[in-house]
């Protein structure tokens, strides 16, 4: 500072001294103006500042170090490290290391490098500060109706003090009052809410306070109607009753075990492990070993009566059962066995267009008997009828229940079973997996891959072609314009009516038919055989396998000799005439007796009445396979209809079952009340008129969650958040100002 | 003794005022109502021709402008406010209800390349060919007082656009470079520049205030973070975008209209592949707006059409045009999701309706009832033919449908020629790529 003052007196001085001069030799002014300007950044002026006197503000610009343009050497730090106590021996070691060594450090990365680094951390925080967002924008992409401009003011009256502010206690009786509220620490200015009502409005919002409750009095009236049906249940004192109870439970949880054993083989070892404890428990037990008091008596009725023979026999067999040894079946046996029972059923009851293409006569419907398995014992089969007669009993039990719990109350969601689809799918994919492995070829494989490969990018293209065709929002675009109602309707000329298929029906009823495997033999549990067991991988040929020649006329005779009993072909020419039969009109009859004539028993309507009042309608178009003898074509089918129909199944639905629902609830106000139309006629979008629509605030929807409790997280830590906590600050005061603002105005 | 006695309650016959419809009672029995399904599809077909029959969008056009106009932007506060820049340099602001020009001025030498409205509304920024930006009141002057700038900055290079801060007083340009200016400064804070490029556009994300998007004209769209010292990404498509538009209902999806006839959204997390692809344009697309509800947006096109398009959706909903309508430069979507305004080559800017045939005006609730029944049932039968047929149909003029015919086959051709190359060449070594996939060229990080 005090260089500066003193040019700035020395340009004064040369300024002022050439106005004395009075402008009478230019030169000199000239050169005295060019020393003075010199005399400003020469360096002269360096040497001009130096310290001469001790002041107390010694300014930076002064201070000179003695070794200037000379490195500092570690060993300079060294000598004063050597010299103080305080150091440590370590840290002066770790310096005589550091001097010993003659590393050099790595060279810093080139810029582009360092940048593209910066990028992608940048980028990184960015994104994931962006994707706090999902929740509220799938939230809003799901939801039933959306209200524009968001964050309305709730219409309606507004109290005193959010309309008036700065409204003050006047009159001596206002005051009065509120000296009394003070001293009772009640709220004074009158808030719309305590600040006990703040404070819980504060941890939940109403949403979540709606939603909270909602859960709450859904799990409070299970639990009551759990309560209820449990002591309901307890009451009953049929010993049957309880009995079959039982048993249900058993094989419910023996259904559970075999699909914990898929899913959670920890699980079902645990079960396991239990099983073998209650075997320990029976063995040690006298229970079930008719040793009892009960027993006793029973042993004395048994000469005489049936039924206490049969209880001690089955409590002998009880003790039997729960004595027994898992057993170990051998693997190819049960392996062969299974396969064997679950294939041929399926073969047979098929009723699915079977891939197999050698075999048409697996089309067809057969009449077919369960399949007689031969090495169930008789003993089984009677178990198996002992069990089916308590699941009828159970069923009806079930049945029963469910009309009581129809009449007091519908709450309780009923548990959809799971659609048996998929467990057939897979019946399906074995099958035709067998086949393949039965025909392979080793040449012909390379060319089928080939084919196939071919096929999918066929079926590819044409899928991608109806894709592009049927995408929802496509205009259909020309050049006719349309001005009425009746252009509108001559429009439909202009499109030529495509073929349209009719709805495929729902496959899972041909499913459920072959839902059920036939083999119900009581599965003997091996724990290591069942948890390590691996899933089958299954191949799906493209194509129906080519077949040779000889090898299909072989397998036709193995057809022919297979189905010798059934005459397929005769079973087709009858259905046939019965479809013409139906088709054929019928004649109506509408002679009264009696009418116009006497009538009584024994009597006949006259010829001309019964000529007269038969009408005959007229004969139905030929159908079309009149002239195919091998073919039925359905008739069913409306060419006027089909055009108002839909032929394929639209996008978001599932079956053709969900869509026919959707369409057949009416919406319209003939059929529905005035408030479910309301309700279901509802816009997705509502916009006020005349309101701007502001695009969201971040700080409306995202609620600051990076508070962290102080001091207890890393410093590092502090260092990152540093950023976010800092907008959030800066966002907060901002929002704030835009309030103040607000009210302003 | 207990006495009954038949009782009325006259809630039930009496009407509110005697204006009121008579109350009927109705039974819902539906043995009484028979048909559901064909009745209600009746009305869906004569709802779906009504909609049709009153699709009349065109609102209005503003003339005025002597040259083409290259800019719109709405007015922050006021819905009723447009602000429009011409290629002479001329910037209008109209009043919409009115149709009619509020105020004209001469903002630059050469063309008004981009304007932008301050968050306040007290003011707008212009920026122009002749390098400079300017910073115009929105109020009128006083009678007499000349036409002038409240600020002027005058730039090293020419800028291509401005978009302004959401909250603060801080506006972005670009131009060479993407620079971030303080209103108060006269130099920017901040220059934003990777690689040699020009820029065309550059926007502001309204809902994660310190984003920025801009396109540059080597073919990429470039993500910036204010707070950051890098760019954060570049994406690189095959051929340049124009302008992009960010999603104001969902922070982290844009769109931009590029070059080869397309819009691509983006969702800015997973830059390699675009969310959606919506074809439906026959040229350059120029422009593109969101609606402010964030669910739809439209676009301008050098094939002098604007066209509405759903944001999740791949094709358009609806297409305008008018004769006179030459090569659409600018669009907006109105503040109040109403209506749209489109800037064309031919010196007009057209008003039209964001939904074709709306009424209008106050409703009254019968007409509104009326309203959404008739949508919610053409929404339950869209997917049935003959409906859909109606819904679909809309009118081009001949050369626009010929250019898409033609487009149609080319991509046809294309398509089997790939498919072709697959078929003869070594399995694996021709990649099946979905159209999304075909148009990113590259992200750079």
């Amino acid at each position: 500072m005090a260089a500066d003052e003193e040019e700035l007196s020395i340009n004064e001085q040369a300024i002022s001294a050439s106005e004395d001069e009075e402008g009478s030799d230019d030169e000199r002014k000239h050169k005295k103006l060019l020393e003075a300007i010199s005399s400003m950044g020469s360096r002269k002026r360096k040497k001009q500042n130096e310290r001469s006197e001790a002041s107390v503000q010694v300014s930076e610009f002064f201070v000179n170090a003695e070794g200037t343009g000379e490195k500092v050497n570690l060993s300079d730090l060294l000598g004063t490290v050597e010299k103080t106590s305080g150091a440590s021996n370590k840290t002066k070691k770790q310096l005589r290391n550091l001097q010993s060594s003659k590393e050099t450090l790595e060279l810093p990365l080139n810029k582009q490098q360092t940048e593209k680094i910066q990028r992608g951390i940048a980028y990184e925080k960015t994104a994931a500060e962006v994707s706090c967002w999902r929740n509220i924008i799938l939230q809003n992409q799901k939801a039933e109706q959306m209200v524009f401009p968001l964050n309305q003011e709730s219409p309606g009256p507004k109290r005193v003090e959010q309309v008036v502010a700065g409204w003050k206690v006047q009159t001596p009786l206002e005051q009065e009052i509120f000296r009394l509220l003070h001293i009772n620490s009640q709220p004074v200015d009158d808030p719309v809410l305590t600040p006990v009502e703040e404070q819980s409005l504060k941890a939940m919002s109403l949403e979540e306070a709606k939603i909270r409750r909602a859960e709450l009095q859904k799990a409070r009236a299970l639990q009551s109607y759990y309560e209820a049906k449990a002591k309901r249940e307890k009451k009953i004192k049929s010993k049957k009753y309880h009995k079959v109870q039982r048993k249900a439970k058993c094989k419910d949880f023996l259904k559970q075990f075999d699909e914990m054993v898929k899913t959670n083989p920890e699980g079902a070892l645990e079960e396991l492990k239990k099983m073998e404890l209650s075997r320990m428990e029976e063995r040690m037990s006298l229970k079930h070993q008719n040793s009892g008091k009960w027993a006793k008596s029973k042993a004395i009725m048994a000469k005489y009566d049936d039924s206490a023979r049969k209880a001690m026999q089955e409590q002998l067999q009880m003790n039997k059962d729960l004595t027994q040894k898992i057993v170990v079946p051998s693997d190819d046996e049960h392996e062969s066995n299974e396969e064997g029972l679950e294939t041929i059923p399926d073969f047979v009851n098929d009723s699915e267009p079977v891939i197999d293409s050698v075999n048409p006569w697996m089309r067809g419907q057969l009449t077919h008997e369960e399949p007689e398995v031969s090495c169930v014992t008789t003993e089984d089969v009677q178990t198996a009828e002992e069990e089916n007669e308590e699941e009828e009993l159970v069923g009806e039990f079930e049945r029963k229940r469910k009309l009581r719990q129809a009449d007091e109350e519908d709450l309780i969601p009923t548990e959809e079973e799971q659609p048996a689809s998929e467990v057939v799918e897979e019946d399906v994919v074995e099958v035709s997996d067998k086949e393949e492995e039965d025909d392979d070829d080793d040449d012909e494989e390379e060319e089928e891959e080939d084919v196939s490969e071919f096929n999918t990018l066929f079926r590819l293209m044409r899928s991608e072609k109806t894709l592009e065709e049927d995408e929802e929002g496509l205009l259909n675009e020309g050049q006719i314009r349309v001005r009425n109602i009746e252009d509108l309707e001559v429009l439909g000329e202009f499109v030529d009516p495509q073929p349209i298929a009719e709805p495929s029906l729902p496959r899972t009823a041909a499913v459920e038919a072959t839902s059920e495997p036939p083999y119900k033999k009581k599965r003997e549990i091996d724990l290591k055989e069942v948890l390590t067991k691996e899933a089958k991988a299954v191949k799906v040929p493209f194509l129906p396998t080519v077949v040779d020649e000889e090898e299909r006329d072989e397998q036709i005779s193995i057809i022919k000799e297979a189905f010798a009993g059934d005459d397929v072909i005769s079973d087709f020419i009858k259905d046939k005439s019965k479809l013409e039969a139906a088709g054929r009109p019928e004649v109506v009859d509408l002679t009264l007796p009696g009418w116009g004539e006497w009538g009584g028993v024994g009597l006949k309507p006259s010829r001309w009445k019964r000529k007269r009042f038969r009408i005959k309608t007229a004969p139905p178009p030929p159908r079309q396979d009149q002239k195919l003898p091998d073919v039925i074509i359905s008739e069913n089918r409306n060419a006027s209809v089909a055009s108002h129909q839909v032929s394929q199944l639209p996008f978001p639905f599932q079956n053709t079952a969900q869509f026919e629902s959707s369409i057949r609830t009416p919406i319209g106000p003939t059929w529905n009340t005035q408030s479910v139309v309301k309700n279901m006629t509802k816009p997705k979008v509502i916009t006020k008129m005349g309101a701007i629509i502001e695009p969201m605030v971040k700080e409306d929807f995202i609620k600051n969650k990076t508070t962290t409790p102080g001091g207890k997280g890393p410093a590092i830590m502090l260092g990152e958040n540093k950023r976010a906590k800092e907008g959030t600050k800066r966002s907060s005061e901002k929002h704030r100002g835009r309030r103040s603002q607000k009210r302003r105005k | 003794m207990k006495v009954k006695v038949l009782c009325r309650n006259p809630d039930d016959y009496v009407r509110e005022t005697t204006r009121d419809i008579q109350r009927v009672p109705r039974n819902y029995d539906p043995t009484l109502h028979p048909f559901e399904v064909p009745r209600e599809y009746t009305r869906a077909l004569n709802a779906t021709k009504l909609e049709r029959v009153f699709a009349k969008p065109f609102v209005a056009s503003l003339d005025g402008h002597r040259d083409g106009i290259s800019c719109i932007t709405k007015h922050a506060k006021s819905l009723s406010t447009v602000i429009s820049g011409a290629c002479d340099g001329e910037v209008k602001l109209w009043n919409l209800p009115r149709q009619e020009c509020l105020r004209t001025v001469q903002a630059h030498e050469g063309f008004v390349r981009g304007i932008c409205s301050r968050f306040c509304g007290t003011s707008f920024f212009t920026v122009g060919d002749d390098k400079t930006i300017k910073q115009w009141n929105l109020e009128a002057p006083g009678y007499g007082v000349r036409e002038e700038p409240i600020n002027t900055i005058l730039g090293k290079a020419v800028f291509t656009g401005i978009d302004h801060h959401q909250r603060e007083s801080t506006f972005v340009t670009c131009g060479q470079t993407v620079d971030i200016w303080d209103e108060q400064r006269s130099s920017p804070i901040r220059s934003f520049s990777w690689g040699v490029d020009s820029f065309s556009c550059v926007r502001y994300n309204p809902v994660e205030t310190e984003l920025l998007a801009s396109c540059a004209s080597d073919r990429s769209i470039v993500l910036y973070d204010t707070r950051e010292s890098a760019p954060l990404r570049k994406v690189i498509m095959q051929l340049r975008s124009n302008t992009l538009c960010w999603n104001p209902m969902e922070a982290y999806y844009f769109t931009c209209a590029n070059e080869d006839y397309n819009l691509y959204t983006y969702d800015i997390r997973h830059l390699d592949v675009p969310v959606t692809v919506h074809m439906d344009h026959v040229s350059a697309v120029l422009d593109v707006d969101y609606s402010p509800t964030g669910r739809e947006f439209v676009s301008a096109s050098f094939d002098k059409t604007i066209r509405i398009f759903p944001k999740d959706k791949g094709h358009s909903r609806e297409v305008y045009h008018t004769k006179r309508m030459q090569h659409v430069i600018c669009v907006r979507w109105s503040a109040d999701n109403k209506y749209v305004l489109s800037g064309s080559d031919e010196m007009n800017i057209r008003l039209w309706k964001a939904n074709a045939s709306e009424k209008l005006g106050l409703l009254s609730t019968r007409e509104k009832a009326a309203a959404h029944y008739n949508k919610k049932l053409i929404e339950k039968f869209q997917h049935h033919p003959q409906v859909r047929r109606i819904a679909r149909h809309r009118h081009l003029p001949g050369d626009i449908l010929k250019q898409k015919r033609e487009q149609r086959e080319m991509k046809e051709a294309r398509r089997r020629r790939e498919q072709n190359v697959r078929k003869h060449s070594k399995p694996g070594s021709v990649p099946l790529l979905t159209e999304k996939e075909k148009h990113v060229a590259a992200v750079v990080e």
